[in-house]
């Protein structure tokens, strides 16, 4: 299959990791930001191929994880309602509230849908005029796209039964949290290449100066990992801490101005929860003031919930790339992906379903 | 009713002037039989059927026999490459091949909802009969309900099936010993990726053809070579993945698959590429693994291969680690094949 065969060639793949262990002389740790990046690591066993001296943690880029719970409730309590037709990606279907998830919701009848795109919503809107469609709008820059035009259309089109519940949160302020952060031990990291392709990569240049890590856009691909990895090894080497783009077939310095100019109308920086990771400042995207009537906390008087995360559970320490999920009392045992403890468990994505799914203690 | 020549006063709802389900024709009366003799009796048709006795009065051949039984409610009733009836059909039949039985007899069971069209009906009536002729076995009884509208997705079908067994031989678990090799019949994830496309309406450039079929000549022909098959196993919910976790915990072994053996057809990749989902916890509905000791594994192949060239050896069974399953990965990695865990869910980016 073209675009996807060339970047998991294993003949390639064994030259990058040669060139890996060839470039390697001390021990260093390195974070691959996204879910997406944590998901293709796992799933093709990248960690067992690399030197020991290389370190991979992971890091918050997945939305289905740090989307807080206080957002959990307030989907589940607006998806209870009789004239909801609450919508949905998939994988927040499971994603534990405090009390339960979506597809307990769904399960007692409140009609719950997993779609592929923000634009299904719109079109169920248009189909139930007498019923709200509200759609999860999740994630970080990456899917804020479609989601902010599905907004947009559904201004221009006067959809009065549509509104989203936005819990949107930004890559360059979590990354700055956890290098900042006084127990950091991250000293390289892999950014994430989509949420690129939307917004280029001049974010990540002040923060390689002001901290002096090395940040190398990367792919999502078996070979963009390992050839991230490697240049991020380089830099640390060689002493270096620059901004380097390693995904380029589809990031450009600037990133989608089409999509940028649509997000700068729709959104606008707010603070935002992250779960696992408390509160950051201008970490998400909310409505502006323009699209504000589509907001469906405003719509439905949700009101702030504030609820506390289960004590076992260890996922902060995890998405800041302190601990590894195998090192959590739960992990496997009170907290698997059929009953997850934490958002961590849940997603493909997520580091802790990724290990459990993958490769469990002591095995592979 | 205002056409006097078509008016009758025994009258019980023919089914040419009903063209849909009524609770009627699960009543027990008049419109129950003429739906039993215009739709059933008229595809399923044969001697035992015809007998219209409250069961069939089966002469099974000496030796040991197995009973098997498997309910379908499938949305859409049609998909690119089969149907709930070809389904019903195929999974009851597969699951007696599997315990190494010639499937001889089946029973069919309908759930219907009220206000079902009658042509549907007849068109899974006809595709049960001609998946059932290409497995080689008779529709011999069956029964009919029906709920009101909204109650029920149109078609539930219960099918329970009689095979077999032919040779002095036992196909289980339990026979699966270090060393074996696990072969697969071909391609995996047809049938969910088509099931999907049809349910979802996406919109793939080719549609993707469920795999549903007969297991049973392609069994028959491994068993008739004499080949001492140790398990067999069929890939349905829960895909290959959830097969493999299964047949490893109940034999106590370790299984060690290779990625790269695996055959996935590029359309089916292509889909599972775009919505974030794993071929190999997808389903299927012709497709099995079989655990042979290597040295039948090559005749085993070739068997295989002469009835799909997508047949493979994917991997061992091995001593090492009860239960577990591993994979070595395309770029040369190792990890887990875990055991899917449930609803399968497109990730989100």
């Amino acid at each position: 299959m073209k675009y996807v065969d060339e970047y998991r060639d294993p003949k390639a793949a064994q030259q990058y990791v040669k060139a890996i262990h060839n470039a390697v002389t001390r021990p260093w740790t390195i974070m691959e930001v996204c879910g997406g990046q944590t998901h293709a690591i796992a799933r093709f066993g990248i960690q067992d191929l690399l030197p020991d001296q290389v370190e991979l943690v992971h890091g918050p880029g997945c939305p289905v994880c740090v989307t807080p719970l206080e957002m959990i409730d307030k989907a589940l309590a607006i998806a209870a309602r009789q004239e909801v037709i609450f919508c949905s990606f998939g994988d927040m279907l499971r994603v534990p509230g405090s009390r339960c998830d979506l597809s307990n919701i769904r399960a007692q009848g409140g009609d719950v849908r997993a779609i592929y795109t923000p634009l299904d919503a719109l079109k169920i809107a248009e189909e139930y005029p007498d019923k709200q469609v509200v759609f999860f709008a999740v994630g970080f820059e990456t899917t804020a796209p479609a989601n902010a035009m599905a907004v947009h259309l559904a201004k221009i089109r006067g959809l009065d039964n549509f509104s989203v519940l936005v819990s949107h949160v930004l890559v360059p302020p979590a990354i700055e949290a956890i290098v900042s952060a006084p127990d950091n031990r991250v000293q390289g990291f892999l950014a994430a290449g989509h949420v690129c392709t939307v917004m280029g990569t001049q974010a990540y240049l002040p923060l390689a100066e002001k901290y002096g890590v090395p940040i190398v856009v990367t792919g999502f691909e078996p070979l963009d990992i390992l050839e991230g990895i490697y240049r991020c090894v380089r830099q640390l080497e060689d002493g270096r801490a620059e901004l380097e783009n390693q995904y380029h077939r589809a990031v450009r310095d600037d990133g989608n101005i089409t999509a940028r100019a649509l997000l700068a109308r729709v959104f606008r920086v707010v603070r935002r929860q992250w779960r696992g990771i408390g509160e950051i400042a201008d970490s998400g995207w909310g409505l502006t003031p323009e699209y504000a009537e589509f907001d469906a906390e405003k719509r439905f008087g949700i009101a702030d919930i504030v609820v506390a995360e289960p004590e076992q559970c260890i996922s902060g320490l995890v998405l800041r790339g302190l601990k590894k999920p195998i090192e959590c009392p739960a992990f496997g045992k009170q907290c698997t992906p059929e009953r997850p403890l934490g958002a961590t468990m849940v997603s493909g994505e997520g580091a802790c379903a990724a290990y459990y799914r993958y490769r469990r203690e002591g095995a592979a | 009713m205002s056409d006097a020549k078509t008016f009758d006063l025994s009258c019980g709802l023919p089914i040419e002037n009903h063209a849909r389900i009524k609770l009627a024709h699960g009543g027990g009366g008049r419109a129950m039989a003429r739906l039993i003799e215009e739709v059933f009796i008229a595809a399923f048709d044969n001697p035992l059927l015809r007998e219209g006795h409250d069961g069939a009065v089966l002469d099974l051949p000496r030796g040991r026999s197995v009973l098997t039984t498997d309910s379908f409610v499938v949305r859409p009733l049609f998909f690119p490459g089969g149907d709930i009836g070809s389904l019903a059909i195929n999974g009851t039949v597969n699951d007696l091949a599997m315990c190494g039985a010639k499937p001889l007899y089946l029973t069919a069971s309908f759930i219907l909802e009220e206000g079902l069209e009658t042509e549907i009906l007849r068109r899974v009536v006809r595709s049960m009969r001609t998946a059932a002729d290409a497995a080689g076995v008779a529709i011999v009884t069956g029964d009919t309900k029906v709920v009101e509208r909204g109650r029920g997705d149109g078609i539930y079908i219960n099918t329970a099936g009689v095979g077999c067994i032919e040779r002095d031989m036992s196909v289980a678990p339990q026979r699966i010993a270090a060393g074996d090799a696990i072969l697969l019949n071909g391609d995996i994830g047809r049938h969910g990726m088509a099931v999907m496309g049809a349910r979802e309406a996406l919109a793939f450039t080719t549609p993707i053809e469920s795999d549903c079929a007969s297991l049973w000549h392609t069994v028959d022909a491994l068993l008739s070579a004499n080949i001492d098959v140790h398990c067999l196993r069929d890939a349905t919910r829960g895909g290959l993945s959830a097969v493999l976790n299964e047949l490893a915990q109940a034999s106590g072994l370790q299984f060690d698959i290779v990625e790269g053996d695996i055959p996935v057809s590029a359309r089916v990749r292509g889909a599972c590429e775009v919505l974030g989902l794993d071929a190999m916890q997808v389903a299927c509905e012709g497709r099995f693994v079989a655990l042979v000791p290597e040295s039948a594994a090559e005749r085993a192949l070739a068997i295989m291969k002469s009835r799909d060239d997508a047949a493979r050896i994917i991997g061992r069974a091995t001593a090492g680690e009860p239960g577990l399953v591993t994979l070595h990965t395309l770029i040369g990695g190792r990890r887990i094949l875990d055991m899917p865990a449930g609803e399968l869910l497109p990730r989100i980016c």
